[in-house]
């Protein structure tokens, strides 16, 4: 990417007014998106929360106590309640964003360099290697995601590590998708053929050339994917099939609540206004990405 | 056009083979040998010989893949371990009712998600777009499970309105049309139809305001169109896509109502999918996912042949 806008650059250094450049251009756009910079605020709070959780929770996110179970909101000592076991929500809910975060964004990073490296393959090469990598990406397009997640976890059995297996499975070919077809409409643009026509060998158009080209898009789209993702993985672990007790995650926070909406009803649902919040602040940000960059998908 | 048909349907022949290729697998990927998971834990020597053969698993998985899809045709998807009732049986007697349920929460969905979409792209720029766009978002970005559970807290354990679980009156299977069975229908459906309604709701917001931008919308209004006859222009050119979205988004529901299921204990597949995880039923497992997906793939062909139908100028590849 680096290459392409100095290369952008380097050209506009001729007209007498040096131009901006593109990717200043684009946190001048977003930092003038009130709802984008809004949302990247909630989730620097809450990603800062779960890094330094140790740090500012108020007690012991695994301590419970017998005679402290299922406490009110505005407990004296636990502002946010307490759990089914006993244990203070407020710290629950902070440490539980560390895992939640956590499955929401690795295996999104880990399907977009797969799908990315799949995509870009598959375009550039072009014929029989396309056609092998795209009809098997179809084939895992054809399930609907929540049932291939279920599936593949349902099989490998319950576990954080198979969770993110899982989930990159599920997202490795939208992604790979995307790439694929920028990466086929820039192969065809006349700026490639005058690199080859120069001399540029396959890596070094594929570095230069195509890369540049695709990330941008695929990685704003793969910002779009990591909501599901919390939501997917909150959604395994709410099955029985994510992070197993005494964890703290918000969807098995959500899943061990569950038995007390008849006595705590507003304890029981604050694990997934977390999610809730988290998911719509990502997707929002991810908007204001897009129209930030001008991608259109 | 029947050339394209029949290329299209012929093209869905790899994907069903590569979808049912995936299922069988995934008893293969399980941790342990695939029989002892296939068979229940206190299964005698002499049973598992018996299954061995029975199921192939001393042959190559090429072979073993082959007889297994073959059985699959036939209608013999394997037992369950927990219950040991053949899976097909299990899998079509609830599949009815995930298929209701997704019907009534899709109709809900695609109606106000659709209304949403149209006066939001209608209203551009407007805050009725920016109110209905609002809405659309928190849509798409809630862990619906959730909202089930917020629904099942307002009206069945405050308001006491609308039962909480279940699919009738003291936890009966059989489905009537009656107010008894109705309600139990609600919260379900309308938890469900929060996913398309988001996803409906943007999809035809950008496509009505991409129609509004067509220069022959102002050579209508130019030529003295009333705005109904507009109306119906737009509709005209947005209904292909449209329904496709909603034909995917229908597909999603049957395919992904496991939590909803969960939540509400509703009889249908994704509850028995459930109750296969917690129980590692794995034969249970695979043939309830192959069911579910292979019904994924024919609705993706039949949205594809509708949408070409509707506009012959889409021949996708």
């Amino acid at each position: 990417m680096s290459a392409a806008s100095a290369a952008v650059s380097s050209e506009a250094g001729q007209v007498p007014v040096a131009s901006r450049g593109y990717w200043s251009n684009v946190l001048r756009r977003l930092a003038r998106d009130k709802v984008a910079m809004a949302c990247l605020a909630v989730l620097v709070l809450i990603l800062l929360a779960a890094i330094f959780a140790p740090l500012i929770a108020p007690g012991d996110p695994y301590r419970g106590s017998i005679i402290r179970r299922l406490r009110p909101i505005g407990t004296e000592g636990y502002p946010l309640g307490t759990d089914e076991l006993g244990r203070d929500m407020l710290t629950r809910l902070i440490y539980g964003g560390r895992l939640s975060l956590f499955m929401g964004i690795v295996p999104v990073l880990n399907a977009f360099l797969i799908g990315t490296f799949l995509g870009v393959v598959a375009g550039y090469v072009g014929g029989k290697t396309n056609m092998a990598i795209m009809r098997t990406i179809d084939v895992f397009y054809a399930f609907p995601s929540v049932l291939l997640a279920i599936a593949i976890s349902g099989a490998l059995g319950a576990g954080i590590f198979n969770s993110i297996v899982s989930l990159t499975v599920v997202f490795i070919p939208p992604i790979a998708r995307v790439a694929e077809s920028v990466t086929t409409q820039v192969r065809n643009l006349d700026f490639v053929d005058a690199a080859r026509a120069s001399g540029a060998g396959a890596l070094t158009i594929i570095r230069v050339h195509i890369l540049g080209n695709v990330l941008g898009p695929v990685f704003v789209y793969a910002t779009g994917l990591v909501s599901v993702s919390m939501i997917l993985a909150s959604g395994l672990s709410f099955l029985g099939l994510g992070t197993k007790p005494p964890e703290a995650e918000w969807g098995l926070m959500l899943n061990t609540l569950r038995t007390a909406i008849y006595v705590q009803p507003a304890v029981a649902a604050l694990p997934g206004a977390m999610i809730f919040v988290t998911s719509i602040c990502f997707n929002l940000f991810s908007d204001g990405l897009r129209s930030a960059m001008d991608v259109k998908l | 056009m029947l050339e394209y048909l029949l290329k299209r349907i012929l093209y869905a022949v790899p994907i069903a083979l590569g979808v049912s290729l995936v299922c069988f697998l995934l008893v293969h990927i399980a941790p342990g040998d695939p029989l002892v998971s296939v068979l229940p834990a206190d299964a005698s020597q002499e049973m598992q010989e018996q299954l061995r053969a029975a199921y192939g698993f001393d042959k190559p998985l090429p072979v073993q893949f082959g007889l297994w899809i073959w059985r699959a045709l036939g209608g013999d998807l394997g037992f369950s371990i927990a219950t040991g009732r053949p899976v097909a049986a299990e899998v079509w007697r609830a599949i009815g009712n995930t298929f209701m349920l997704a019907v009534f929460a899709a109709a809900f969905g695609f109606l106000v998600g659709a209304f949403l979409g149209f006066v939001a792209g209608y209203y551009r720029g407007t805050w009725v777009d920016r109110a209905s766009s609002a809405l659309a978002v928190a849509g798409i970005s809630l862990p619906h499970y959730w909202l089930g559970m917020v629904l099942v807290i307002i009206f069945s354990v405050q308001l006491n309105w609308l039962p909480a679980t279940g699919a009738g009156p003291g936890g009966s299977a059989d489905w009537e049309w009656d107010w008894q069975h109705m309600r139990h229908l609600i919260l379900p459906a309308l938890t469900m139809s929060v996913i398309p309604l988001g996803i409906v709701a943007r999809s035809v917001r950008a496509l009505v305001s991409d129609i509004l931008s067509q220069e022959f919308v102002d050579a209508l209004r130019a030529k003295g169109l009333s705005e109904r006859g507009i109306f119906l222009h737009i509709l005209k050119n947005a209904a292909p896509t449209g329904l496709a979205v909603m034909g995917l988004q229908l597909g999603y529901l049957l395919g992904g109502s496991i939590l909803i299921e969960t939540v509400f204990a509703w009889p249908g597949s994704g509850f028995l999918l459930g109750n296969a995880i917690l129980q590692r039923d794995l034969p249970l497992l695979q043939g309830n996912i192959l069911v579910l997906a292979m019904f994924f793939v024919t609705l993706n062909l039949l949205v594809d042949l509708v949408q070409t139908w509707l506009d012959p100028r889409i021949k996708r590849g």
